[in-house]
């Protein structure tokens, strides 16, 4: 590592609605009230209305930060408890991650209910491998007694895991030099996942090659294939009116990446 | 990217295809196939977090759990809601008292310097009328009426958001919409509604349920917004608790605010039990709410909050519309046809109406120009009243009282009309376009405005019938 990548010094500037050019995008994802508006509004410097309540953010935000020099959009999604459900914030939150594709998701999770949380983390390594989980309320969880070891999370899963305090800004720089790592291939990810039973698996990897022939490039064909077996209505709708080829090839054609399009055309 | 060679997969793959096969795959899989996937991701989750998670042995005593006992207790809960309830409009009441007063006074006599001011270097009088006594008075009555409560009541609110006692509300009537067959979280949505109606209503998305959404919008008018609260704080402190001694008024100011707000709440369960029954009828769907642990709150971000967010933002919307409105009041009051000004022409026209529901045309007239925004009713109506000439001179907050009860025949029976009708009548027009675009319906918008503008309009006529059989006015 050297000094330019150190954490210490590390530079991050708030860069608010200042939106025109940036090279990364970052989802920020997580269950309700785990602090992800908070984490928000303390790297982009915007005063999202924050609360101590569930079910607080239900539209996209989006804001800027530049950290060493590369700028970053910052999508705030919806708090949700899975990604298989169908109200609309959850629908917000998983067509971003699915179709927007992000360079890197942050999880944000609640140390003092880490199990809980896990169950979303699980869902979205089932989408994506470019994950970093913040463990955030560390400082909640020592006042209850609670150590969490990062260490072994991040084995688990695959994925970096960093403890952060989102309010004092404890563990933020470890946190966004993390997920340059992770968007530069400096850090190897190997998501976990769910296995299944034989059967399942099986039913999995015949429809993956299908549906990576229909939309060459998809990068989420396996979570896909698990979705039609399940019968979820917007995957089946998104591949039959062609929305999900159509979005393989705009990104194909331009080079634009999906997210960096959504993330332009709808700030909503 | 892997992509399979062409000779492997038939050569004209549709997505129809993928979508046979998924079935009949689906089919192969056990029938618990999608149970055993959740059941495999909770029970991942249990154990990564089982070895990540060190925890104490000794049980700890755990104070946030002692509180909730305490506060959503099935006995203790509701009461303990309405004391703090009744405290945070106590304060704001007794505490927006004074500053208020004086600002008034402050700006009116500001008002009155610059007016001479143009007289004397010759400004022609319908100028100096249109921007004083139009503009100017009416933003000077929105800041000195609204700006106190507000910049007390805002941190106070903010601060139990901030705390998590806000989801604890929620928890405690939850039981009440479930019973009257609406979404449990429309508690917590209605509780949005007392910052703001229109951010009320946007909250709705967090319930899955259509139907249940669809009632959650149309009812989330019936709890008073920051804009209504100045102007019910208002009247209960001029009006309702003005017949009281000193050393009880801010008391009885405070509660009558209080029986606004539980009236309120009451036609929120009431019509969402009617709508669940006829137009919208279904079961109430179930759901966990999730309590979350109290955090201290951050005082600085309470302080920018309220006061930037909310006491500024709502300012200075209603000094916008405030400004508009008050030169249209202004043109009503100076236009005269064969003598008699237009705003009279109107109120008189109004004026049966009005006191059929034991109002007059006269506020009836200042809320049709204040349905931009609520926030300005009470200012909109004094202007109507300066503007039709019935009040010669700019009163103060405390001369409002004698003035209005003397002067214009304000009785107990309008001051609980007026506070019952800004409570139950349409939305603002900021809400009704909310509606309007979270529903995708202009039907459900003109309905969410019309169907309160009727209740209000029933409820005051029943209570004016009522007070009137009893020969109490």
């Amino acid at each position: 590592m050297d000094c330019e990548s150190c954490p210490a010094n590390a530079h991050l500037a708030q860069m608010g609605l200042k939106l025109d050019k940036f090279d990364r995008v970052v989802a920020l994802a997580g269950n309700p009230n785990t602090g992800k508006s908070t984490l928000f509004n303390s790297l982009t410097g915007l005063k999202q209305h924050t609360g101590n309540w569930p079910g607080k953010t239900v539209t996209r935000a989006e804001g800027g930060y530049e950290f060493n020099h590369i700028r970053y959009k910052l999508v705030d999604l919806p708090g949700t408890y899975s990604l298989l459900s169908a109200s609309q914030d959850e629908e917000v939150a998983r067509d971003f991650i699915l179709f927007g594709q992000p360079d890197c998701t942050i999880v944000v999770t609640d140390a003092t209910a880490l199990e809980r949380n896990l169950n979303l983390v699980l869902q979205v390594l089932e989408i994506t491998e470019k994950v970093v989980v913040a463990v955030n309320l560390i400082d909640e969880a020592r006042r209850k007694g609670l150590e969490v070891d990062t260490r072994s999370l991040a084995r688990d899963l695959g994925v970096p895991a960093i403890p952060v305090v989102a309010r004092t800004g404890e563990g933020i720089q470890m946190l966004l030099s993390t997920v340059a790592d992770v968007i530069s291939g400096a850090i190897t990810v190997q998501a976990r996942h769910i296995d299944g039973t034989q059967e399942f698996q099986r039913a999995v990897a015949e429809l993956v090659p299908m549906i990576e022939e229909l939309a060459p490039g998809v990068p989420n064909a396996r979570w896909l294939a698990i979705r039609l077996l399940d019968g979820d209505t917007r995957v089946q709708a998104a591949l039959l009116n062609g929305e999900l080829a159509d979005l393989v090839a705009r990104q194909r054609r331009s080079g634009v990446s999906f997210s960096r399009k959504i993330a332009l055309e709808g700030a909503q | 990217m892997t992509s399979q060679p062409a000779e492997l997969q038939p050569p004209d793959l549709q997505p129809s295809d993928i979508l046979a096969r998924a079935e009949i795959l689906r089919k192969s899989l056990s029938v618990g196939f999608r149970d055993e996937t959740v059941k495999s991701i909770y029970s991942e989750a249990e154990r990564i977090a089982r070895r990540a998670v060190h925890a104490p042995d000794e049980r700890r005593w755990d104070l946030d759990q002692r509180i909730d006992r305490l506060v959503t207790s099935p006995i203790l809960g509701l009461p303990i809601m309405m004391a703090l309830l009744a405290t945070v409009f106590w304060l704001t009441i007794v505490g927006a008292n004074i500053p208020s007063q004086m600002l008034a006074t402050a700006l009116f006599w500001i008002g009155d310097q610059a007016q001479a001011l143009f007289n004397a270097i010759g400004v022609p009088w319908w100028i100096t009328g249109f921007i004083w006594d139009g503009v100017y008075l009416s933003m000077a009555w929105v800041i000195a009426v609204m700006l106190p409560p507000m910049a007390i009541f805002f941190p106070i609110f903010t601060f139990l958001e901030d705390l998590g006692y806000l989801p604890r509300v929620a928890f405690n009537l939850d039981y009440l919409f479930k019973r009257a067959g609406a979404h449990g979280k429309q508690s917590l949505t209605m509780t949005m509604g007392f910052g703001c109606n229109a951010a009320g209503v946007i909250a709705t998305r967090v319930i899955d349920s259509p139907r249940e959404r669809l009632i959650a919008i149309l009812t989330n008018n019936f709890v008073p917004c920051n804009g209504r609260f100045p102007t019910l704080i208002m009247l209960s402190t001029v009006f309702v608790a003005a017949s009281f001694s000193p050393a009880v008024s801010s008391i009885v100011a405070a509660g009558s605010v209080l029986t606004i707000v539980l009236i309120g709440i009451l036609f929120t369960v009431v019509v969402s039990w009617a709508l669940s029954r006829t137009m919208l009828k279904g079961e109430a769907s179930a759901f966990t709410l999730e309590l979350p642990p109290y955090r201290r709150p951050n005082f600085t971000r309470i302080l920018y909050t309220s006061l930037i967010d909310r006491t500024i933002f709502v300012l200075w919307r209603a000094m916008l519309t405030a400004a508009p409105a008050g030169a249209v009041i202004w043109l009503l009051g100076n236009i005269y046809i064969n003598s008699i000004s237009l705003a009279q022409y109107i109120a008189n026209f109004l004026n049966p109406l009005g006191l059929l529901i034991g109002l007059d045309g006269v506020i009836l007239l200042a809320y049709i120009v204040a349905i931009p925004a609520n926030e300005i009713v009470v200012p909109t109506m004094m202007m109507v009243y300066l503007g039709t000439g019935m009040m010669t001179d700019i009163p103060s907050l405390s001369s409002l009282h004698a003035l209005l009860v003397g002067a214009h025949g304000w009785t107990m029976l309008t001051v609980v009309n007026l506070m019952l009708f800004s409570l139950l009548h349409n939305p603002c027009a900021t809400t009704i376009m909310t509606i309007s675009k979270e529903t995708g319906s202009r039907k459900w918008a003109t309905f969410g405005a019309l169907m309160p503008l009727s209740i209000a309009f029933l409820v005051c006529f029943t209570t004016a019938s009522i007070a009137r059989w009893m020969g109490w006015v």
